[in-house]
């Protein structure tokens, strides 16, 4: 790279290299620090500046939305960006690089889960504030969170494992209503299940134990799956997963106890932004262990060559089972956050779009990998929704996205990299 | 009575689900992988098909030529066909092609995204109202003994047994289907001997697509209401067929398809209709656990190319 950079005469390839070599200097607490200077900067004067600029109010989502819409604003919405996020960001990462590197040195030094959990404070500041801005930005960042676990838990079969299971929404489906049947039948007076048994000032204690059983009722169900998988592999096993996926679906459309057709609501309002940041950190941390232990790898020795796996003394059975029950337990918790952010769940959201929208966070972010599974979940989210104006021709757009990175990259943006908590907040040198 | 009534029905029905899975299985014994826009080729065959009656209809009322009925219905059907092959190749050529190398489950998520955007498309150049499929031949109802039988059922039913028999004979006897059935038996060889692999993927997939046109105008026959939707639940419930018929069989994809059409109407006709995909999905399911390579399909599965 040193040689070939020499070479370059053109003045724009030189400015471009250099960007990269001084934004590879700053360590991810400069980016933290900046990103939670740009949102108290919005705080502070967005409204204002977004009048001056000729817009009606400050942009919710990075200005896409305006700029889709009325694109006579778009100059006043990117003016509005590069002020309020680029710049500040930019400056911070610029000029505070060394001594925040000095910073994120000692912090490293002093303990490693110390510096992490400053870390993931200052995300969690800087999501906050930005989401306490407007009720949709909170509810997007939520639904955020919520799809970085599902694909996460999805990437341990497909990714991991490389089985292409069909039946995430299913199990979904199962965390939701398990959660939302514990928390509606205990807390709340309800037509569906009488006068609440529990007085609701204790509720948000119980939320945990209700994502668990959520995330028990998917793991018992996900044994439908997991069993036949000892027998059948590949595309059978995509269909048995498929058809429990048509099973759970169709069960509780006829369940008319938890609503049927019509679903369920009135959910506890307990899945507020806190709930959902700590559940989605726990997940990736739990998960991100799970596949660097030995029976992570000894998922990826199935996946590669069964039978090879098995003479090296992998318990393939064992694995498979317990890798199935795992990510079905995750998506049942992913389900039921789902439930309590939405607070209306019915079976049909549970369908075949829902597994097509998963599939392609998974695919598009990349197999194998956590970073994958964040980058995938957190672009089509925010995709879908900064294309919300484009209507219909966001289901165009997306798809041919996804196409284009299947044909170029087909295993996925960022596949077959481990994640690695501890060199992430390392001061970069 | 009842019974017998339901039989017919099922036929109907069944017939839908073997045109379709014929496509999904021709394309996974030649090429390994499942082409995922199948549902939604099928939707685009019937929309073309509508297109093409209309066009017709219209012609035969200014009076440009004479046609009966049942002629415009052979006409729409074969010209529909022969137009929506070439949607099946560009699926090809766009989804799968550039995917030969990549893991199966790549080309899986392209298919599936060709389908969300064939029916946004549609969507959004027909906008969301349905559109009625035009009545090409009058109902006659032929009452035998108390069990009713429609010509239309019984014209969807030889039409696709037909078109069924058709493609075997073609796989059978023509030197094209020596070369898939060659291709189904090695993939990696075959196109060593000099067998076209382009030449025969795209063949498969406009065979397959040709046959869903066929499916897609008879459904607009039976049910005449179309919406970009419809091939959604169709096609899936058409893959879970050819997965039970087995990789690759020709009379297994159609036998598959016909038993789901018996079960769903016979589980309709005994439970209530609410009850229909449990029960059927949970036969299949029970099947897969107990014969894991569906009925006709070998034991040695997709081990060369996972």
């Amino acid at each position: 790279m040193e040689s070939t950079s020499e070479k370059l005469s053109s003045p724009s390839m030189l400015s471009r290299i250099n960007i990269r070599a001084w934004v590879s200097k700053v360590p991810l607490l400069g980016w933290l620090i900046g990103a939670l200077i740009a949102v108290g900067l919005e705080m502070a004067i967005g409204t204002p500046l977004a009048r001056a600029l000729g817009l009606s109010k400050a942009p919710t989502l990075f200005g896409f939305l305006i700029m889709l819409k009325k694109p006579l604003l778009i100059p006043g919405a990117a003016l509005y960006l590069l002020l309020i996020y680029l710049l500040p960001i930019g400056l911070i990462a610029r000029f505070a690089a060394a001594a925040l590197n000095r910073l994120a040195a000692i912090l490293a030094d002093f303990s490693t889960v110390f510096s992490i959990l400053i870390h993931l404070a200052l995300l969690y500041l800087a999501l906050h504030l930005w989401s306490g801005l407007s009720d949709y930005r909170v509810l997007v960042v939520k639904l955020t969170l919520i799809a970085v676990i599902v694909t996460l838990s999805l990437n341990v079969i497909n990714g991991y494992m490389g089985e292409f299971s069909c039946s995430h929404p299913g199990f979904m489906a199962l965390g939701a209503y398990a959660a939302s049947v514990f928390t509606v039948s205990l807390f709340v007076n309800d037509k569906l299940f009488g006068v609440a048994v529990l007085p609701a000032a204790i509720g948000p204690f119980f939320f945990p134990i209700a994502l668990f059983l959520g995330g028990v009722a998917a793991a018992i169900g996900a044994m439908v799956v997991a069993i036949p998988s000892f027998r059948t592999r590949g595309d059978y096993l995509a269909i048995i997963s498929l058809a429990f996926m048509f099973i759970v679906k169709s069960l509780i459309e006829n369940l008319e106890v938890v609503g049927g057709p019509r679903g369920l609501g009135s959910q506890p309002d307990w899945a507020n932004l806190p709930t959902v940041f700590v559940t989605t950190v726990i997940c990736i941390w739990v998960i991100n262990n799970f596949v660097r232990s030995t029976l992570g790898k000894a998922l990826n020795a199935v996946r590669d060559n069964e039978m090879a796996a098995d003479a090296m003394t992998v318990n393939t059975r064992r694995t498979k089972f317990l890798a199935f029950l795992f990510a079905a337990f995750w998506a049942g918790v992913a389900g039921g956050l789902f439930a309590h952010v939405l607070r209306y769940v019915n079976p049909s959201t549970f369908g075949i779009q829902k597994l097509a929208e998963v599939l392609a966070m998974v695919y598009f972010g990349g197999l194998n990998s956590v970073y994958g599974a964040i980058v995938g979940a957190t672009s089509i989210s925010l995709l879908g929704e900064a294309l919300r104006p484009l209507e219909i021709f966001k289901w165009i757009i997306i798809p041919l996205l996804l196409i284009l990175v299947m044909i170029f990259r087909p295993t996925g943006l960022i596949a077959f990299k481990e994640f690695d908590a501890r060199q992430l907040i390392q001061p970069k040198k | 009575m009842v019974l017998l009534q339901n039989l017919i029905n099922a036929l109907q029905w069944g017939s839908f689900y073997a045109l379709i899975a014929l496509g999904y299985s021709m394309v996974y014994s030649i090429l390994m992988l499942f082409n995922f826009a199948h549902g939604d080729i099928f939707m685009v065959g019937a929309y073309i098909g509508f297109g093409v009656a209309s066009a017709l209809i219209a012609l035969t009322a200014m009076g440009a030529f004479a046609l009966p009925g049942w002629l415009i219905l052979v006409l729409t059907i074969l010209f529909s066909m022969f137009l929506t092959s070439f949607v099946g190749m560009i699926v090809e050529r766009i989804g799968y092609r550039p995917l030969r190398a990549a893991p199966r489950a790549s080309a899986a998520i392209t298919g599936l995204m060709i389908g969300i955007i064939l029916e946004t498309g549609n969507l959004a150049l027909l906008g969301a109202q349905r559109v009625s499929f035009p009545s090409m031949i009058d109902t006659v109802t032929y009452d035998m003994g108390g069990v009713f039988v429609t010509n239309k059922k019984i014209m969807i039913v030889v039409v696709s047994l037909l078109l069924a028999g058709a493609l075997h004979q073609f796989i059978r006897r023509t030197r094209y289907g020596m070369a898939m059935r060659a291709m189904a038996f090695d993939y990696v060889v075959v196109p060593l001997m000099g067998v076209p692999l382009n030449t025969m993927a795209a063949m498969t997939f406009a065979l397959g697509s040709a046959l869903a046109a066929a499916a897609g105008i008879l459904f607009g026959v039976a049910y005449p209401v179309l919406d970009p939707y419809m091939g959604i639940l169709i096609g899936w419930k058409a893959f879970v067929a050819a997965i039970l018929g087995g990789r690759g069989s020709v009379m297994g994809a159609t036998l598959a398809g016909f038993l789901l059409g018996f079960i769903e109407i016979f589980v309709a006709m005994i439970f209530p209709s609410t009850l229909r995909d449990l029960i059927a999905y949970s036969i299949v399911l029970l099947i897969l656990v107990f014969r894991p390579h569906g009925f006709f399909g070998e034991a040695y599965s997709a081990r060369l190319r996972l």
